[in-house]
């Protein structure tokens, strides 16, 4: 099983209804697109993003209709240094698909997922507690692995393995 | 919290609390013996396994991902070196595969008995915990026999498991195998048609099929609600496809159903382990894949090249091509993914547990709120949730 090099191009990458629902719903909001190791994954303008969840949710043909997994990668020193990254599942054609956001370091937020489904809530809150990254209109975005009265973001690459002595 | 009206209490559930199995706080407001609202709190075990393994080599990791979840090692063993071995394009040997679902099987009956003992005993049956406990043992005494280890096993490794088991290891797990289901039949004489038992978890705690999908539920917790999703069916791995089993789901919702599908998953993961058995193939047991896995100890005594390659992976680990990928497999308690990136060097550049308890948790509220205190002990035993998943 050799490993064949990352498929990049949107217009070849159209042909999966993935692709093809979000450039249909609104070309503008997709920034890109990479098939690699059997797995799609797509940028989408971060203001777009709950739209775009809701689209491939509501669209007849692919039904994206469940939230497998939410997290960060924090590229730093690289601007933009966050990239959220979301992972939908569905239970109807049992695939899978990845969404990802880009966020700069000066303005890490990106809309909450919670009003289109609520399990997004804890992982929600976990990205926010170990990157930082902020959820518009999440219900509760307060630390929820870490203590409260915690200093910094654990998760990020400048925080150090032992943390701060 | 703030209390909504000056007619309701807030009380603390946990973090010690006998059914709470581990060190999960929850916070309830209480209206008499009516729970308004239910807020668990997590993070008591949060010991930064994520960050850690950013400062390990690949192989290194395979040891950390036993600690997560005390109660399905292997399961956890297997989603990373899957999720790895995915980043580096590598094919396992058939023997490899299949020793890894019977593994896998033996772990998920290692979890469900241990659930079934301890939610049983939260409803007051305390026979079966007992009886339970027994058959595990003979469980972890198979672990041991082919990992060294009764918990914390790390058997399976990047490229494929440690070791050839040991010579009578089929043996014994066929003896163990072909007595399981007369303990079923056991376990479910004293519970399935127990009117106690029954009359506490029927309709207790129920969960509908919007809420498990909007909610993120998933395995067990989901099926009963009547989502037909099975990972090991719809997305199979490591050799899944050769196996034949049934995937019981049930509609009603409610902690009595979940009980009803987790015994039946018992049913089928004996017969894969029956299958495995029966057609385990012969052949090597790891990849022949020199730079990633380590030689066998004989090689290494006689080739020059095998005690070199040792030295490299053992000091300076291996690279990975860059790329990121999802691993997810069907845990005992539902979909544990593995979220890793790379950068192209030897240590991974970002790891992500997609953990079921965390998510699993997040229903606790749907299931409990306008209920009965009580039922909230029925309620976290029937979504088998493990707080070192949870907070990682």
């Amino acid at each position: 099983m050799a490993l064949e090099p990352a498929l990049t191009d949107l217009e070849l990458l159209q042909s999966h209804p993935e692709v093809a629902a979000l450039v249909a719903w609104n070309a503008a909001v997709v920034e890109g697109a990479k098939f690699d190791r059997n797995e799609l994954s797509i940028y989408v303008e971060r203001t777009a993003l709950r739209g775009a969840c809701a689209a491939l949710k509501d669209d007849r043909q692919v039904q994206y209709d469940s939230l497998s997994d939410l997290t960060c990668v924090d590229w730093t020193p690289s601007e933009p240094r966050f990239e959220v990254i979301y992972h939908l599942f569905s239970t109807v054609s049992k695939k899978r698909v990845r969404l990802k956001v880009r966020l700069s370091e000066a303005d890490p937020a990106v809309d909450s997922l919670t009003p289109i489904w609520p399990g997004a809530n804890f992982f929600e809150r976990e990205v926010f507690d170990l990157f930082g990254v902020r959820f518009n209109e999440h219900p509760n975005l307060i630390r929820i692995l870490m203590p409260d009265n915690w200093d910094g973001h654990p998760l990020r690459k400048d925080y150090p393995v032992e943390g701060y002595r | 919290m703030d209390a909504a009206t000056d007619q309701t209490i807030t009380i603390n559930m946990g973090p010690q609390h006998p059914s709470t199995h581990g060190v999960l706080h929850l916070l309830l407001e209480i209206d008499g013996e009516t729970i308004v609202r239910i807020m668990p709190d997590i993070g008591y075990l949060h010991t930064g396994i994520e960050k850690t393994c950013e400062a390990k080599f690949y192989q290194q990791v395979v040891p950390l991902t036993d600690r997560i979840d005390y109660l399905c090692p292997m399961t956890n063993n297997l989603t990373y070196c899957l999720a790895v071995e995915k980043l580096l394009g590598l094919e396992i040997p058939p023997r490899g595969q299949w020793l890894r679902v019977m593994l896998n099987e033996l772990t998920r009956i290692n979890s469900h008995l241990v659930w079934l003992g301890t939610h049983a005993l939260d409803i007051g049956a305390m026979t079966v915990f007992l009886y339970c406990f027994r058959e595990r043992e003979n469980v972890l005494r198979l672990f041991e026999a082919v990992s060294g280890q009764r918990m914390m096993t790390s058997y399976f490794r990047i490229g494929g498991v440690a070791l050839e088991p040991p010579l009578d290891f089929f043996d014994r797990v066929k003896k163990f195998n072909d007595a399981f289901p007369e303990h079923i039949d056991e376990y479910e004489g004293l519970l399935t048609e127990n009117p106690i038992f029954v009359n506490r978890l029927k309709g207790v705690a129920t969960l509908t099929r919007e809420d498990a999908i909007a909610l993120c539920a998933t395995g067990p917790t989901m099926r009963a609600s009547g989502v037909d999703v099975d990972l090991r069916r719809d997305a199979p791995y490591t050799g899944y496809e050769n196996f034949k089993f049934n995937v019981p789901v049930s509609d009603a919702g409610d902690v009595y159903a979940r009980y009803l599908v987790r015994v039946a998953e018992l049913r089928e993961s004996q017969k894969i382990v029956k299958q495995a058995l029966e057609g385990m193939p012969e052949g090597p047991v790891k990849a022949d894949a020199p730079k990633v896995v380590l030689p066998d100890r004989e090689k290494m005594k006689t080739e020059m090249e095998a005690l070199i390659y040792h030295f490299k992976i053992v000091t300076e680990g291996f690279t990975v091509p860059a790329g990121e990928v999802y691993q997810a497999v069907e845990s005992p308690r539902g979909e544990m993914g593995y979220y890793v990136v790379s950068d192209g060097t030897a240590k991974p550049y970002r790891v992500h547990m997609r953990s079921p308890s965390f998510a699993n948790l997040q229903t606790l509220r749907k299931m409990c709120e306008g209920r009965l205190i009580a039922d909230v002990v029925a309620a976290i035993g029937s979504i088998d949730i493990v707080l070192g998943d949870c907070d990682r």
